[in-house]
């Protein structure tokens, strides 16, 4: 096993599903001969070559839409948008085509596509390079939402999300990119999707995040009894692995870095209301970011939940 | 230092077959008397099936309705160029091109009565779901041509879109996409010269749609669209240099929508009942008839006969179609993803059980 990053398992993953299938392409702007703005396809290009790794025009929706045609005729095309905050103009290709060519054919076409995009905040980047609006696209049935948290999973929900008969928004969270190092099994495997991971067990409360924020829950928490979920995939979200866990120990937080109001957590909060409140011996509780534009580098530690204040929201839980 | 002309375009007009019936010989597309009656069947076969639909429209019988009615000749001339193995990408007003593929007419009807069953288009048909957003799918059209090639298949991608759609970016971004590529990609448009109430001149300040294709590095032309001969043979021709890798075509089929946008649509309040008239006069399908009964392949009793015999197929279509039993609840969730989540399932139960 080799101690990979979470950008070089992504590369690993990359290339081990080009090795393993004919089927698969990769398509994007830079991903070619300069692999990728942050590397994700480095040396992919030279072993594949431009049938296979291939420099797009500068055009969002254009490679999300040839995507969708590639996949439709039976393609497995992993498509890498630069910034999340750049696939605001390819959403009309996500939600209006990608999301509904099965239904729409009635199961005669399929799309079986990866969309790969750096999201959220932390990496003092210039504007609309920190989105995080994943719940946009939970909100809209026919695709699945993915979010890595560790070069482990990276590669393995990678792995899945290209073998899915379904699209896959795979986001990356940027900001872990080169801060997490750790083993990652050589060979070739899957993480499923739809499936939670308890990062770590405990007894006191349930605190969920996903992506770069889970490694701040992780810090966060390191003093108390809590047990922690690691949402992966937030389309469709894990509902046994949370409810079970809020079950358990009756207290809920939920930390994500986008805006509060319609977030993803105002829906893992509802379902939990929804299923499990007689478990519950608190109020369920966000620590999340304001209901503001992303702000630039200056501001954006103000925005982005902290430890401080998941400690703060943690403490106010165990009151109860 | 010189100011000197860099690059110089030309944009042609390809026309083949007048109004009264009269063909330019050196142009004329290498057709045998069976094909041009083949080509008038289908013409008349699309006028009396969008006739048929826009009738049971007014009966309540089907929803909303875009009819192609002054546009046959662009559909069906474009359509019968292609090969089976081809793929098609069509828009909404495209009813031609569908007969042209034998996709089932029984099916169209009953997507617009509001059944998703329509748009399952059948195995060894390869139309692509009509588009309803418009100008969207001609990248798939050329994602599909790029798969095509990438895999060595005997495969031309053909998207049908009308003008207001060469406003729209994703149309941009396909056809600099088809060029970058090289892709075996025929993008053809009908001009009919209305995106609802907005004219083609207000749609764009360009001379012609075809020139669209200079700025992407690709082939334009403009056919007259009336003309069912030129249509198929600037169609034929896009779809042999795509074929042999020699890259796509942005065809321009100059037409006229001679009805409302759809059946929701009333058009007198925004066009000149003149002009109507005016386009009236050059009906693509009274050329073609004329053309063959100068030619002695047609007749007054062919005529009548013809009009018979698919009047008695529409009446059989239109029974087949309103006697399937409406969709089950289950199919909303069947094709949504390949499976279903457990809220999905439980969301499904409480859908057949009327409640949780």
């Amino acid at each position: 096993m080799a101690v990979l990053n979470l950008v070089q398992a992504i590369n690993e993953g990359l290339r081990q599903a080009l090795e393993e299938d004919e089927r698969v392409l990769l398509l994007g702007e830079d991903i070619g001969k300069d692999g990728g703005v942050f590397r994700a396809t480095d040396g992919l290009y030279e072993v594949f070559g431009e049938q296979r790794v291939l420099d797009t025009p500068l055009a969002e929706s254009g490679i999300v839409g040839l995507a969708v045609g590639m996949a439709a005729y039976g393609l497995r095309p992993v498509a890498e948008i630069q910034f999340l905050g750049f696939l605001y103009s390819a959403v009309d290709q996500i939600f209006t085509h990608a999301a509904r060519i099965r239904a729409r054919s009635r199961g005669r076409y399929s799309c079986p596509l990866v969309v790969r995009t750096p999201y959220g905040g932390g990496v003092k980047a210039p504007e609309l390079h920190e989105e995080s609006s994943e719940a946009l696209f939970c909100h809209m049935p026919g695709i699945k939402v993915v979010v890595p948290s560790t070069p482990s999973n990276a590669k393995g929900l990678l792995l899945a999300a290209i073998d899915d008969p379904d699209p896959v928004l795979y986001l990356e969270p940027t900001r872990l990119y080169r801060l997490l190092k750790e083993e990652v099994p050589d060979e070739p495997y899957r993480t499923p999707l739809g499936k939670a991971r308890i990062a770590r067990a405990g007894h006191q409360l349930t605190i969920i995040a996903w992506g770069s924020m889970l490694e701040v829950v992780l810090r966060a928490a390191k003093d108390y009894d809590a047990e922690i979920i690691d949402l992966m995939t937030l389309s469709p979200f894990d509902r046994e692995t949370l409810l079970e866990s809020a079950r358990k120990t009756g207290r809920v937080l939920i930390v994500h870095e986008a805006a509060k109001t319609g977030g993803f957590g105002a829906e893992l909060a509802a379902t939990i209301a929804e299923e499990a409140i007689m478990s519950l011996r608190a109020p369920i509780r966000r620590v999340t970011g304001y209901d503001v534009v992303p702000p630039l580098p200056l501001l954006e530690d103000h925005n982005l939940p902290s430890t401080e204040r998941i400690v703060a929201a943690i403490e106010d839980l165990l009151r109860y | 230092m010189p100011k000197t002309p860099i690059a110089q375009f030309q944009i042609d007009r390809l026309s083949i077959l007048d109004p009264s019936g009269q063909i330019d010989e050196d142009l004329m597309p290498e057709l045998s008397d069976s094909q041009l009656l083949q080509l008038y069947e289908l013409l008349t076969y699309t006028r009396m099936a969008d006739q048929r639909a826009l009738d049971l429209q007014r009966e309540g019988r089907l929803g909303t309705y875009p009819s192609s009615l002054g546009q046959e000749a662009a559909q069906v001339g474009s359509g019968f160029a292609l090969q089976k193995n081809d793929w098609v990408f069509p828009n909404f007003r495209e009813l031609g091109v569908f007969l042209c593929q034998n996709y089932p007419l029984e099916l169209i009807y009953r997507y617009w009565t509001g059944d998703e069953r329509g748009l399952q288009s059948p195995e060894g048909i390869n139309i692509f779901p009509m588009c309803i957003a418009v100008g969207t799918h001609v990248l798939h059209a050329a994602g599909a041509a790029l798969a095509a090639k990438y895999r060595g298949d005997d495969m031309v991608a053909a998207a049908f879109l009308g003008d207001g759609a060469t406003s729209k970016g994703d149309f941009h971004e396909a056809l600099n996409m088809a060029g970058v590529y090289q892709l075996p990609l025929v993008v053809i448009c009908q001009n009919n010269q209305w995106a609802i109430s907005v004219s083609r001149e207000s749609q764009t300040a360009s001379e012609t749609l075809a020139q669209k294709a200079i700025a992407h590095g690709i082939r334009g032309i403009q056919v007259d669209g009336n003309d069912v001969l030129a249509v198929y043979a600037a169609t034929r021709e896009a779809l042999e240099r795509a074929r042999s890798g020699d890259g796509p075509t942005f065809i321009e089929c100059e037409t006229y929508r001679m009805s409302d946008h759809t059946t929701a649509d009333d058009a007198r309040r925004y066009r000149d009942p003149q002009e109507v008239a005016k386009w009236q006069e050059r009906d693509p399908l009274l050329r073609m008839r004329r053309f063959l009964e100068q030619q002695r392949l047609w007749s007054h009793g062919d005529q009548e006969q013809l009009e018979l015999t698919l009047k008695e197929r529409l009446s059989r279509v239109v029974k087949a179609a309103e006697s399937t039993a409406p969709p089950s609840a289950e199919e909303m969730f069947r094709y949504t993803c390949h499976a279903l989540s457990s809220r999905q399932q439980e969301q499904l139960k409480e859908c057949l059980n009327g409640g949780p």
